[in-house]
């Protein structure tokens, strides 16, 4: 499923908004999540997961093929951390009969 | 930032009611679980990508008493951040 399949299946369920107004909400969802990132925040989303950022250091790194040292500059990476509930789901839908029982798996 | 507060910004972004913003929130929610339920691969341009990786049983061991344990095969979902994403992240 993409972006505009997703604003297909919400357009079915609201049949009295229009596409364009479904589109700019689904468009703000995301937008609003990636400028609280920006900001440096975290995105608790219950029952669904949460996004954050964290800081990686600089370091120094080799170029495999020369051999050259190059230094990599410190910078923000986004994750994400599945739900509990939403971690069950997956699983247990892919498994059928296996059981919800879900281990921690997070690096 | 919670929930809410992405309902705040829709809410004043377009012209709808509250409750309206709310109901299409929590359908968004709803219909990108439903679709990871069924293992399905979830594309959102610009953001990033939620993929359902298989992983195969394996040999694991309890860190506390040293027992060996067999960890079971699993579906686990991922967040592939977008490059849109991760520029955003780090202003140059």
């Amino acid at each position: 499923m993409n972006k505009g399949d997703l604003i297909v299946e919400l357009a079915k369920l609201y049949p009295n908004f229009n596409k364009h107004d479904i589109g700019v909400m689904v468009d703000t969802f995301f937008d609003s999540i990636v400028e609280a990132l920006a900001r440096g925040e975290r995105v608790e989303l219950r029952g669904f997961g949460t996004f954050g950022v964290k800081e990686r250091q600089g370091r120094t790194a080799r170029n495999p093929r020369s051999g050259q040292i190059v230094t990599v500059p410190a910078k923000r990476v986004p994750f994400f951390r599945v739900a509990k509930e939403l971690r069950a789901e997956v699983n247990k839908q892919a498994f059928p009969g296996t059981g919800p029982e879900v281990r921690n798996t997070e690096s | 930032m919670t929930k809410a507060d992405i309902v705040e910004r829709i809410y004043e972004k377009v012209g709808f009611s509250k409750k309206e913003a709310t109901d299409v929130v929590e359908s968004i929610f709803e219909i990108i679980k439903g679709r990871l339920e069924q293992s399905e691969k979830v594309k959102i341009s610009g953001f990033g990508n939620f993929v359902i990786n298989a992983k195969r049983p394996r040999k694991g061991r309890n860190p506390q008493t040293g027992e060996e344990i067999t960890i079971s095969g699993r579906r686990v979902l991922s967040f592939k951040p977008s490059p849109v994403l991760k520029k955003a992240i780090n202003p140059a």
